[in-house]
């Protein structure tokens, strides 16, 4: 089973904009943790090198936010209330 | 003087801003909690073991109405290596056990409802913003456009602790103090899984690993047997995931595949899969506790333990929250609520039995993340003394003395020795 179908067994309720957004000029190489790092593995390498954030699927859990700088984002919050994961077991 | 809509406002509706909402009310405070979720819990998740002793003294009867999972009555800990496992495996009488498997999305809505029915006002699906203040003073909170006012604010938001970092300045933890959990709930017909786990009524099991979950870096993996699920999760240090060859969710999917977990695991159904960080930098990575008009509770406080054979964070939550409360009472009577007067919240904590509990496993967090070698190397080391012990061919067999002195010199004696003494000190 990989993440993906591991993430779809969670109830989700999107956002129409994403809650963490990878800062314009952040340095790719402080980001790359994060490919490891990431428990829905959001956070992925682009044809052109880099590493983007797919917010769908976030489990809110923090982690991005604690093993990079704050300035690695230029956005970073919880979806708002009504959105985002809602466990059911937890 | 203007008034405030309440005398404590409460962020988050885990367990400690459930018990610290409860206890409020019931000396009669007026409390408001606040909770982002749809429900209490509907946005956590932990490894699913709670520590009963804080919650009984607290709910005498919360036997007869939480949505328990099983009392623990089967205590196993494993050492794993690639395709062996060494286990301590204890049995007790459910009269001896003293812990319980919970799932939050079940649990955390029960504790809120006592709370409520204590008196304090919980709303969910509510996402405070940030923090009103007057100078240092900590006045209410913000939620979108509106404001609500306090005489005191607890912030009980976990572990990610926002607003305490955005809006009371303290600092971000840094990745060595924090370690993050990912875990699968598997749905298992009740009888299969008590056959599996041999269990019997509501007797439970709680199993942690350490080695090859985390592939040998500071972590481990466990094991929680609830009704008819069972939680399955890995637990990494987030110092450890920049150089590691796997990714976290990897280490989640290996462990499964370990030769002694996967037939437990058999047609096992995944139903969900959840993320959680945990603070375990333990009393030194502690957060700034109180200030002008606000405490901090719970995981949000850092309030974790780590022991390797016990993982403690929910009765911690449960009893910083007592002590929260015991302050804000005082506060409340004496009409006090500056930063002298809740400042005496360490004080509350120090007397309590959480303090002493930090203190004695202090040096544990540092010392681990020094000694990253003894997450590979004991599991091998009790690998191969077991295989040579059990195994038997045509050679004579070795004395066991023969045995233990061969196997601690290829691990290297210095570096057991040196390990038993930072063990003996941490633990």
């Amino acid at each position: 089973m990989n993440l993906n179908d591991k993430l779809a067994k969670n109830y989700y309720q999107p956002e129409n904009t994403a809650h963490i957004v990878v800062a314009g000029n952040a340095q790719q190489s402080a980001l790359k943790i994060l490919l490891n790092a990431c428990p829905a593995g959001l956070y992925r390498r682009n044809e052109a090198g880099e590493i983007t954030f797919d917010p769908n699927g976030c489990l809110e859990c923090g982690t991005c936010r604690i093993v990079c700088h704050d300035e690695a984002f230029s956005l970073w919050r919880y979806p708002a209330a009504g959105c985002g994961v809602t466990f059911r077991f937890g | 003087m203007q008034e405030n809509d309440c005398d404590v406002i409460i962020v988050g509706g885990g367990i400690a801003g459930c018990t610290s909402a409860l206890l409020l009310a019931r000396a009669g405070l007026s409390v408001i909690l606040l909770e982002r979720g749809a429900q209490a819990g509907s946005k956590n998740s932990s490894g699913g073991r709670i520590y009963t002793h804080t919650l009984s003294q607290i709910l005498p009867d919360f036997a007869q109405s939480a949505p328990l999972e099983r009392r623990v009555t089967q205590e196993r800990l494993s050492m794993l290596t690639g395709d062996s496992m060494t286990t301590l495996d204890h049995r007790q009488t459910a009269d001896a056990a003293c812990s319980w498997t919970v799932l939050r999305a079940r649990f955390d809505p029960w504790l809120m409802e006592q709370a409520q029915l204590a008196g304090a006002q919980c709303i969910t699906d509510t996402q405070v913003e940030g923090l009103m203040k007057q100078g240092n003073r900590v006045t209410g909170v913000r939620i979108g456009d509106d404001l609500l006012t306090a005489r005191a604010v607890i912030l009980a938001e976990g572990a990610n602790s926002l607003l305490a970092q955005r809006c009371l300045a303290s600092p971000k933890p840094s990745a060595e103090n924090m370690a993050t959990g990912v875990k699968e709930v598997l749905a298992l017909p009740r009888e299969k899984l008590e056959e599996r786990f041999g269990l019997e009524g509501d007797q439970g099991c709680a199993w942690l690993f350490a080695g090859q979950p985390t592939a040998g870096k500071v972590g481990g993996g466990f094991l929680y047997t609830h009704r008819d699920t069972l939680s399955l999760g890995v637990v990494c240090n987030l110092s450890q995931l920049s150089d590691s060859a796997r990714s976290l969710p990897q280490m989640l999917d290996n462990f499964k595949q370990h030769p002694a977990l996967r037939p437990l695991l058999k047609q096992a159904e995944v139903m969900e899969y959840s993320a959680h960080m945990i603070p375990e930098g333990g009393l030194n990575a502690l957060a700034p506790l109180s200030g002008d008009g606000w405490l901090v509770a719970g995981d949000c406080a850092g309030f974790c333990l780590n022991a390797g054979h016990t993982v403690r964070g929910m009765d911690l939550a449960m009893m910083s929250a007592q002590a929260a409360a015991v302050t804000l009472i005082h506060a409340h009577r004496k009409s006090d609520f500056s930063a002298a007067s809740l400042s005496l919240y360490r004080g509350h904590l120090q007397r309590s039995a959480l303090w002493p509990l930090m203190t004695q496993y202090r040096h544990l967090p540092a010392d681990l993340l020094r000694s990253p070698q003894a997450f590979s190397r004991y599991p091998q080391l009790s690998a191969d003394l077991l295989h040579s012990l059990f195994h038997v061919g045509e050679q004579p067999s070795v004395p066991l003395r023969r045995l233990l002195w061969r196997h601690a010199r290829r691990a290297g004696l210095w570096q057991l020795l040196k390990d038993l003494r930072k063990g003996a000190r941490s633990l």
